[in-house]
C-alpha cells in the first residue's frame, strides 16, 4: 500500500506542475507553445497515474475512497479522449489565451491539487489503522 | 479643487453667463442643479465653449447650471481644438496668442498648486501660436513659451485631453485634407513638412497645397525653416514664426462650395454624421464673409451673455463656440494657425455641405445660427481662434469685449486650472447625463421593428459616433480602423450583462491610410509601467509629468520629448504629434529588434500534379509574377524562391551566374531536405533575368504530367526549412486533397450531408499537423498564405490551420478553371495584383492594451496568441482584421473615459522597424440606455460572428445559430423591459439596433452559418475563415451586401469624386420585391458583384450599358461592361468603379440573366425573402417577438 502513497504524490506533483506552468503562462514568464508542450506531456503520466491509484483503491476495498477518485479519475480521462483532432493536447497553444481557458484550466488544477491533498490525508490517516488490524 | 477656485470679482460674473452657454452644448437638459456643480461648472466653462460642437447645440436654453457641468466634461475633453484651429484674419488669433503669454504668466502666479495642476502649458502654447496682428505681439512663439514659464501648469485629466485634442484635431486634417486634395483642387490643404531638427515628424501624405497654402508654407518656412507641418490659410501673415505652434493650418477657404461636395466623399469616414444631421442650419455663410465680424460677434455674445439671464447666455455662449471657431478658420488668413481643429473641421463641413467656414461651425454645428448673427455683429477682440487657449480667453474677454485684457485671461486661466480638476470627479456622472439628453433623440428613438418596414439608411450604415466633446471626438481614431461594439462603455460587468450585448473591439490596424504621421524619435515615450505608448487622451501634469490614460501612472516627460519640432518650439509636449494624433507610426530604435531587420522573402509553393496543370492557374500566377515583379515591396536585399510539388518536391535553383534555372527534385518526402540550402532563396534584383525564365517556363513545364498526388506537407516542411533563418512569406497554391506524406488528408465530406439540417461536421481541423507547422513558421516570423483553388473537397478546415495560426490569409476559389469558370480565373488575376503589390509587415506583434478595469479575454483572427496579450503575426497585411472580445474586471465609476491602444510593431520591406499605435478613447456610462445608445450594430453583429464561428467549431452549427438568435432576442428584451412605457405586443428596438436582427438573419443565411440549404463544407468553411480575419467594412458586405438599382440612375444626388460624377442610388432592401421585370440590378457582395438584368429591361439600357442590342443577346458569362458612350453607360461605370475603389479587392462583376446557372447565387443573398429552409425577414421578428414574449 505504499506504492499508493507514492503515486498519489506523484499525481500532485503532476498538478503541481500544471499550476506553475500556468502562473507562469499568465505572468508571462513563458509563452504559450513551451508553456502547453510543457504541460501536454504530463498529462497522460496525470491520467495513469490517478487511474492507477484508483484502481488499487478497489482492489485494496477502500470503497469511500475509491468512489471519491472515480468521478475525477472518469473526467481526466474523458478529457483527454474528447480533444478534438485538430489540437495539440489538452492544452493548445492556440486556444490557452482564448475564451477564459487559461482560467478555467488554473482553476481545475486548483480544484484536483485540493482533491488529491485530502484524499491523501484521508488515505494515510486511514492507513495505519487498517494495516495495524491486518498486522 | 473647484471650491477652492477664486474668481476675479469681475469674471466671476462672467462665469455665470458662460456656464450656461455651455449648459446649451452639454445639452443637458434640466437634470443640473447641484450648486457644487456650478463650480465645476465655472471652472470648465471655458471647455464648454469648444465643446459647443457637441450634440447639444439644440439643446434647449433652459437648461440649469447642471447643464454646465456636463458641457464641462465634454468641454474638458474637447475645449483645444476648435479655437485653435484657424486665425482670424482679423487678429483674433493673433490677439489670443499675446494674451496668452500675458495671461499664462499671471495666470500661473495666481494659481494655486492645486489649480496649476488644471492649468496645460498646451493652453498657452495654442494661444502662442497665434500671431497677434492686432495686439502687434511680435512675439515669436519659441520666445514666448519660454516667457510664459509653463512649469506651474499640471494640466488635470481633462485639461490633458483638451490639449491632446487639439494635436488630434490636427491629425484629422491631414488626413481628411488628403482627401480633400484628391477630390477638389480647389479646397486648401495643409502642407505638412518635415523638421530636420531632433526628431522629424514626417507626414507621410503631403496634401496638395494650393497656391494660397504654397505661399503660406513658402512664408513660414522661409521664418522657420523646416517648421513642420503647418496648414496655411490663405493667411498672409505667415512671416511670423508664431506659426510653429499651431502643426497644422486648417484651411478656411471660403471658396469650399466645391470643397464641400468633396468633403462629403472624405466625410463619409468621419463620425460627423449626427453632427451633420443636428447642424443643418448652414450659419457658415453668414459666418464666412464675416470673419472679423465674427469675432466681434463673438464678444458680443459674451456680453449679452453677461447681461441675460441664464437662458440667454446659453444660446450665445454656443453662438461663441462656433464663432470662435470660424474666427480661428478666418484666421488662417493672418497666417499660422493652430492646426488642430481645423482638420476635423474639413470633415464636418463636408458632412453638413457648407462652405468652409461651416466647418468650423459644424463642431459647434448645435449652435443655431440666429444666435450667430448676434454674435458675429459684436466685435471680437481677440482670436478666440485658439483652442487651447480659447475657453481662458473667453471667459476673460467677455468683461472687456474690445480690448484682450491680460487680467482677463488671468482669470480664464484660472478657471482652466479649476476645471480640470473638477472635470474627473464629474465627468463620469455628466457623461452620463449628456449622452442621454445628446442621443436618445437619435440612437434611442424605438423602432417598431414589424411596423417600419424600411429601415436600411439611404446610404451605408453610418458607424455611431462616441458621445465624447468635440475634441476629443475630433482627436479619436478613425472608426475604419478601430471600432468598439458599444460606443458608451458600461461602468460595471453587471451592467454590461443586463445589456447583453458583447463587448468587444474590431480592428483594422494596417489599413492603408493616405495620411499618417511618421515620427522619428530617439525616444519613443512610452508609460514606465503599462508600457502604453504616449497618445492624445494623456493628460500633462504640469510640463514635465504626464498622466498615463490606461494605468494612471504619472510619468515624466522626457527631455527630448520638451521640444517640438514642429514648431521648433520648446516646452510644448503636448503639441507633439504624438499626442495630437490618434493614428501614428514611430520609426522604432534597435531597442525594438532582437535581430536585425529582415529582408523581404518571398517563396512560391506550387502545387503541379494533374488536378493543378489542369485548373491552369499556373499560367495565371506566373503572368501575375512577371508582372509584378518590380512591384514586389523591398528593397535591394529583397529574396525569392519557388518550390513546386506533386508527388515529389521540386527546387529550383536560381543562383546568379547560371545560364538557365535549374530543377532539382526530392523525392524522398517522408524525410524531406534541401539540396542547395544557398541558392534555392535568390536575392530578386540579381537574379531577376532567371527568376523571369523560370516563370516564363513553369506554366509549360508539366503540361504532360501524370503525376495525380500531392505531397504538400513535405512541400512545406521544406518550405519551413528554407525560411526559418530569414522568416517572411510562404504563398501556397493548392489545388486538391494532400495525398502524401506527412500531412495526408482524407476525404470527410458526406455530400449527402451538405443540406443537412442538423449537425455539420467536420468544421474542425483533422490533424494538427498543419497548426503545429504554423506554430513552427510562426516562431520563425514566417507567414503561410493559402490559395486553395479546388473544384472538389480539400479539407479547408485542415488547410486553413497553416494560414490561420501564421497570421497568413487564405483564398479560395471553387470549382476554379482557367477557362470553364472566367469569373473565378479573373478573380484570381485580381487578386493576385493586390497580393503581390500590398504593403507587408514583417516579424510583427501586436499588442491591444485597455485602460485599468477592462480585460480582453478571447481574440478572433489570425495569428498567434503568445502570451496574455501578445499577438504575434509573422506577416501582417493591409487587408487583415482583427477583435477581441473584453470584460469588464473592475468598476470603471472612478472615470469617465476609456481607452484602447493596439500597438502594431513590424518590420517595413524597406527593412525599417515601425511602430503603428492607434487609441481610441471612449466615453463610460452608467445607465443602460446610454448602453444602448451607444451600440455599434454592425460592430455588434461582426463580433458575433467571430463567436459563432468559434462556438461552432468548438460546439457545434446549431448552437452557434441557437446563441445567434439569443443574442437579439436577449438584447432586445432586456430593451424592451429598460423602456416600461412600450406596449409587449410590439417588437421594439432602438434606433441604434435597428438593424440588429436583419443582420442576425443574414448571418444566419450566411453560407457559413446556413442549414438546410445545400453547401458545400470548404465553402462553409471559407465563409468562417473570412469572418475571421475579415476587417468590419468588408465582412458587413459579405453579411448583408448592398442592392442598388442601376437602370434609372440620375445625376441627382450625385457626388463627385476626381472629377467624374458618381451617382448613388439608394439602397433597396434585399428582397425580391424591389427586384422587377422592367429593372437591373447591382448587387454589391464585397468580393463581387452582381449585376442582375430584367426580363424585360430597357432595351436601351441594355444596348447602352451592356453593348447587346437585346436581352436575348446578352451572353452568359459576361464579366465586363464595355466602354460605351453614352450617359448611363458612363454613370454605371462609374459607379461601380467608385464601388471598386473603396476596397483593396476589386470584386468581379458577374452579370446575371434569369436562366443563368449563378442566379442562384444572385438570389440566395436576398435575406429578407422566405425559403425552403429558413424564416423571411418578418417571420423571423416574428418569432423573435414570440420568444420575447415566452
Amino acid at each position: 500500500y505504499i506504492p499508493q502513497v507514492y503515486i498519489y504524490i506523484c499525481v500532485c506533483v503532476c498538478v503541481c506542475i500544471y499550476i506553475i506552468t500556468l502562473s507562469d503562462l499568465e505572468c508571462d514568464y513563458i509563452n504559450a507553445r513551451s508553456c502547453c508542450s510543457k504541460l501536454n506531456k504530463w498529462v497522460v503520466p496525470e491520467v495513469i497515474g490517478h487511474a492507477v491509484v484508483t484502481v488499487l483503491m478497489l482492489i485494496s476495498l477502500h470503497w469511500f475512497i475509491f468512489l471519491l477518485n472515480l468521478p475525477v479519475a472518469t473526467w481526466n480521462i474523458y478529457r483527454y479522449i474528447m480533444v478534438p483532432s485538430g489540437n495539440m493536447g489538452v492544452f493548445d497553444p492556440t486556444e490557452i489565451h482564448n475564451r477564459g481557458q487559461l482560467k478555467s484550466h488554473m482553476k481545475e488544477a486548483m480544484i484536483k491539487l485540493g482533491f488529491h491533498l485530502l484524499c491523501f490525508f484521508m488515505y494515510l490517516y486511514s492507513c495505519p489503522s487498517w494495516m495495524t488490524l491486518t498486522t | 479643487m473647484q471650491s477652492q477656485m477664486q474668481f476675479p470679482s469681475g469674471y466671476g460674473s462672467h462665469l455665470p453667463n458662460y456656464s450656461a452657454p455651455s449648459g446649451h452644448y452639454s445639452q443637458v437638459p434640466n437634470k443640473a442643479a447641484a450648486s457644487h456643480l456650478e463650480n465645476q461648472y465655472r471652472a470648465s466653462y471655458y471647455p464648454g465653449y469648444y465643446s459647443a460642437p457637441a450634440p447639444n447645440a439644440m439643446a434647449p436654453v433652459g437648461s440649469s447650471v447642471l447643464n454646465a457641468q456636463e458641457s464641462h466634461q465634454l468641454y474638458n475633453n474637447a475645449p483645444p481644438h476648435s479655437g485653435g484651429s484657424s486665425d482670424r484674419p482679423v487678429q483674433g488669433a493673433v490677439s489670443s496668442a499675446s494674451y496668452l503669454h500675458v495671461s499664462a504668466q499671471q495666470s500661473y502666479s495666481a494659481f494655486d498648486n492645486h489649480y496649476s495642476t488644471s492649468v496645460s502649458s498646451s493652453v498657452a502654447s495654442q494661444g502662442f501660436p497665434l500671431n497677434s496682428d492686432h495686439y502687434a505681439m511680435p512675439v515669436v512663439s519659441g520666445a514666448m513659451y519660454p516667457n510664459v514659464s509653463y512649469p506651474p501648469v499640471a494640466a488635470g485629466g481633462v485639461y490633458g485631453q483638451t490639449f491632446t485634442s487639439q494635436s488630434l484635431p490636427a491629425v484629422g486634417q491631414f488626413k481628411e485634407t488628403n482627401a480633400f486634395s484628391s477630390q477638389s483642387t480647389s479646397v486648401p490643404h495643409s502642407v505638412q513638412q518635415h523638421v530636420p531638427v531632433g526628431y522629424n515628424t514626417t507626414l507621410s501624405t503631403v496634401s496638395s497645397a494650393q497656391a494660397v497654402q504654397d505661399n503660406l508654407s513658402r512664408n513660414l518656412t522661409g521664418s522657420v525653416p523646416k517648421v513642420n507641418n503647418q496648414i496655411h490659410t490663405g493667411g498672409i501673415d505667415s512671416s511670423q514664426p508664431v506659426h510653429s505652434v499651431s502643426q497644422n493650418v486648417p484651411f478656411s477657404k471660403p471658396g469650399a462650395g466645391t470643397s464641400a461636395a468633396s468633403a462629403a466623399m472624405s466625410s463619409v469616414r468621419s463620425p460627423a454624421p449626427s453632427l451633420s444631421s443636428k447642424a443643418p442650419s448652414s450659419p457658415s455663410a453668414t459666418q464666412s464673409p464675416e470673419l472679423p465680424l465674427q469675432e466681434g460677434m463673438q464678444y458680443g455674445g459674451y456680453v449679452n451673455n453677461q447681461a441675460s439671464s441664464a437662458p440667454a447666455p446659453l444660446s450665445s455662449s454656443s453662438d461663441d463656440e462656433e464663432e470662435d471657431e470660424e474666427d480661428e478658420e478666418a484666421a488662417l488668413d493672418s497666417s499660422s494657425t493652430t492646426s488642430s481643429a481645423s482638420p476635423v473641421l474639413n470633415n464636418y463641413d463636408a458632412l453638413e455641405g457648407g462652405g468652409y467656414p461651416e466647418t468650423r461651425s459644424v463642431t459647434s454645428s448645435p449652435v443655431p445660427s440666429p444666435s450667430v448673427l448676434q454674435t458675429s455683429k459684436a466685435s471680437k477682440p481677440f482670436g478666440y481662434g485658439y483652442p487651447a487657449l480659447q475657453p481662458g480667453y473667453q471667459n476673460a474677454t467677455p468683461p472687456t469685449p474690445v480690448q484682450p485684457s491680460n487680467p482677463g485671461h488671468h482669470s480664464g486661466f484660472q478657471h482652466y486650472a479649476q476645471q480640470y480638476p473638477g472635470v474627473n470627479q464629474l465627468s463620469s456622472s455628466l457623461g452620463g447625463l449628456s449622452l442621454q439628453h445628446s442621443q436618445q433623440p437619435e440612437s434611442l428613438r424605438p423602432v417598431n421593428l414589424t411596423h417600419d418596414r424600411n429601415i436600411l439608411p439611404v446610404s451605408s450604415v453610418p458607424a455611431p459616433v462616441p458621445n465624447l466633446n468635440s475634441d476629443l471626438r475630433k482627436l479619436n481614431c478613425s472608426p475604419d480602423s478601430f471600432r468598439c461594439t458599444l460606443t458608451n462603455i458600461p461602468q460595471t460587468q453587471a451592467l454590461l450583462n443586463k445589456a447583453k450585448l458583447p463587448l468587444g473591439l474590431l480592428l483594422h490596424p494596417f489599413r492603408d491610410l493616405t495620411q499618417l504621421p511618421v515620427i522619428t524619435s530617439s525616444t519613443i515615450v512610452r508609460c514606465r509601467s503599462c508600457r502604453t505608448y504616449i497618445n492624445p487622451f494623456v493628460s500633462f501634469i504640469d510640463q514635465r509629468r504626464w498622466k498615463c490614460n490606461l494605468c494612471y501612472r504619472v510619468n515624466d516627460v522626457p527631455e527630448e520629448f520638451m521640444y517640438n519640432p514642429l514648431t521648433r518650439s520648446y516646452g510644448e509636449p503636448h503639441k507633439r504629434p504624438e499626442v495630437q494624433n490618434s493614428t501614428v507610426e514611430f520609426i522604432a530604435s534597435s531597442d525594438y529588434m532582437l535581430r536585425p531587420p529582415q529582408p523581404a522573402v518571398y517563396l512560391f509553393v506550387l502545387d503541379v500534379s494533374h488536378n493543378a496543370v489542369e485548373a491552369g492557374y499556373l499560367t495565371i500566377l506566373c503572368q501575375s509574377l512577371l508582372e509584378n515583379l518590380d512591384k514586389l515591396p523591398g528593397d535591394s536585399r529583397t529574396r525569392i524562391g519557388f518550390i513546386t510539388f506533386d508527388s515529389t518536391v521540386q527546387f529550383y535553383n536560381l543562383q546568379e551566374g547560371l545560364s538557365q534555372p535549374q530543377m532539382l527534385i526530392v523525392s524522398d518526402i517522408d524525410d524531406i531536405f534541401l539540396p542547395t540550402p544557398d541558392s534555392l532563396l535568390v536575392n530578386l534584383h540579381e537574379s531577376k533575368e532567371l527568376i523571369k525564365d523560370l516563370l516564363n517556363a513553369l506554366p509549360n513545364m508539366f503540361t504532360n504530367t501524370r503525376e495525380t498526388h500531392s505531397a504538400l506537407g513535405p512541400a512545406l516542411q521544406a518550405a519551413f526549412k528554407l525560411m526559418s533563418p530569414t522568416g517572411g512569406r510562404i504563398s501556397v497554391f493548392q489545388t486538391q486533397l494532400p495525398s502524401l506524406g506527412a500531412g495526408l488528408l482524407h476525404s470527410r465530406e458526406d455530400p449527402n450531408q451538405r443540406s443537412s439540417t442538423k449537425v455539420v461536421q467536420h468544421l474542425g481541423p483533422a490533424t494538427d499537423f498543419y497548426k503545429k507547422l504554423a506554430l513552427d513558421c510562426s516562431g520563425q516570423q514566417t507567414a503561410v498564405d493559402l490559395f486553395l483553388l479546388s473544384s472538389q473537397y480539400s479539407d479547408l478546415a485542415s488547410l486553413a490551420c497553416m494560414s490561420k495560426y501564421s497570421a497568413g490569409c487564405i483564398y479560395y476559389y471553387p470549382s476554379f478553371h482557367r477557362s470553364h469558370n472566367p469569373a473565378q480565373a479573373e478573380k484570381l488575376q485580381k487578386d493576385l495584383k493586390r497580393y503581390l503589390t500590398r504593403k507587408i509587415g514583417f516579424e510583427a506583434v501586436m499588442r491591444i492594451r485597455c485602460t485599468k478595469g477592462l480585460s480582453i479575454h478571447t481574440f478572433h483572427g489570425n495569428f498567434f496568441v503568445r502570451s496574455t496579450d501578445l499577438l504575434s503575426l509573422a506577416n501582417v497585411n493591409p487587408d487583415a482584421g482583427f477583435a477581441v472580445q473584453m470584460s469588464i474586471e473592475e468598476s470603471l465609476t472612478d472615470t469617465s473615459l476609456v481607452c484602447f491602444q493596439t500597438a502594431l510593431l513590424y518590420t517595413s520591406s524597406k527593412g525599417e522597424r515601425r511602430i503603428r499605435v492607434h487609441t481610441l478613447c471612449l466615453p463610460v456610462v452608467s445607465s443602460l440606455p446610454d448602453v444602448y445608445a451607444g451600440a455599434d450594430v454592425q460592430a455588434v453583429v461582426c463580433l458575433l460572428a467571430n463567436m459563432a464561428v468559434d462556438r461552432s467549431v468548438s460546439s457545434s452549427l446549431a448552437d452557434a445559430r441557437d446563441a445567434l438568435v439569443n443574442a437579439v432576442v436577449d438584447s432586445l428584451a432586456a430593451y424592451m423591459s429598460t423602456a416600461s412605457n412600450l406596449q409587449q405586443s410590439m417588437l421594439i428596438a432602438p434606433n441604434s439596433l435597428k438593424l440588429f436582427p436583419l443582420y442576425i438573419l443574414a448571418l444566419l443565411k450566411q453560407k457559413a452559418f446556413r442549414t438546410g440549404t445545400s453547401t458545400r463544407l470548404d465553402d462553409r468553411v471559407y465563409a468562417m475563415c473570412q469572418m475571421k480575419s475579415q476587417p468590419l467594412v468588408h465582412l458587413m458586405k459579405m453579411i448583408h451586401p448592398n442592392l442598388y438599382r442601376i437602370d434609372k440612375l440620375t445625376d441627382e444626388s450625385t457626388i463627385h469624386v476626381n472629377d467624374r460624377v458618381v451617382p448613388q442610388p439608394p439602397l433597396q432592401k434585399l428582397s425580391a420585391e424591389k427586384l422587377t421585370r422592367e429593372g437591373a440590378f447591382l448587387m454589391d457582395c464585397g468580393s463581387i458583384f452582381y449585376l442582375w438584368i430584367g426580363k424585360n429591361c430597357d432595351n436601351n439600357f441594355i444596348k447602352d450599358v451592356l453593348g447587346y442590342p437585346n436581352y436575348a443577346s446578352v451572353p452568359q458569362k459576361m464579366t465586363q461592361l464595355p466602354e460605351v458612350d453614352a450617359p448611363s453607360s458612363e454613370r454605371t461605370r462609374s459607379f461601380i468603379s467608385w464601388l471598386r475603389d473603396s476596397r483593396p479587392l476589386s470584386p468581379v462583376l458577374q452579370v446575371i440573366k434569369d436562366e443563368n446557372p449563378a442566379k442562384t447565387d444572385f438570389f440566395q443573398h436576398l435575406i429578407e425573402d422566405r425559403t425552403e429552409a429558413a424564416f423571411s425577414y418578418y417571420e423571423f421578428l416574428l418569432n423573435i417577438q414570440q420568444q420575447i414574449c415566452k
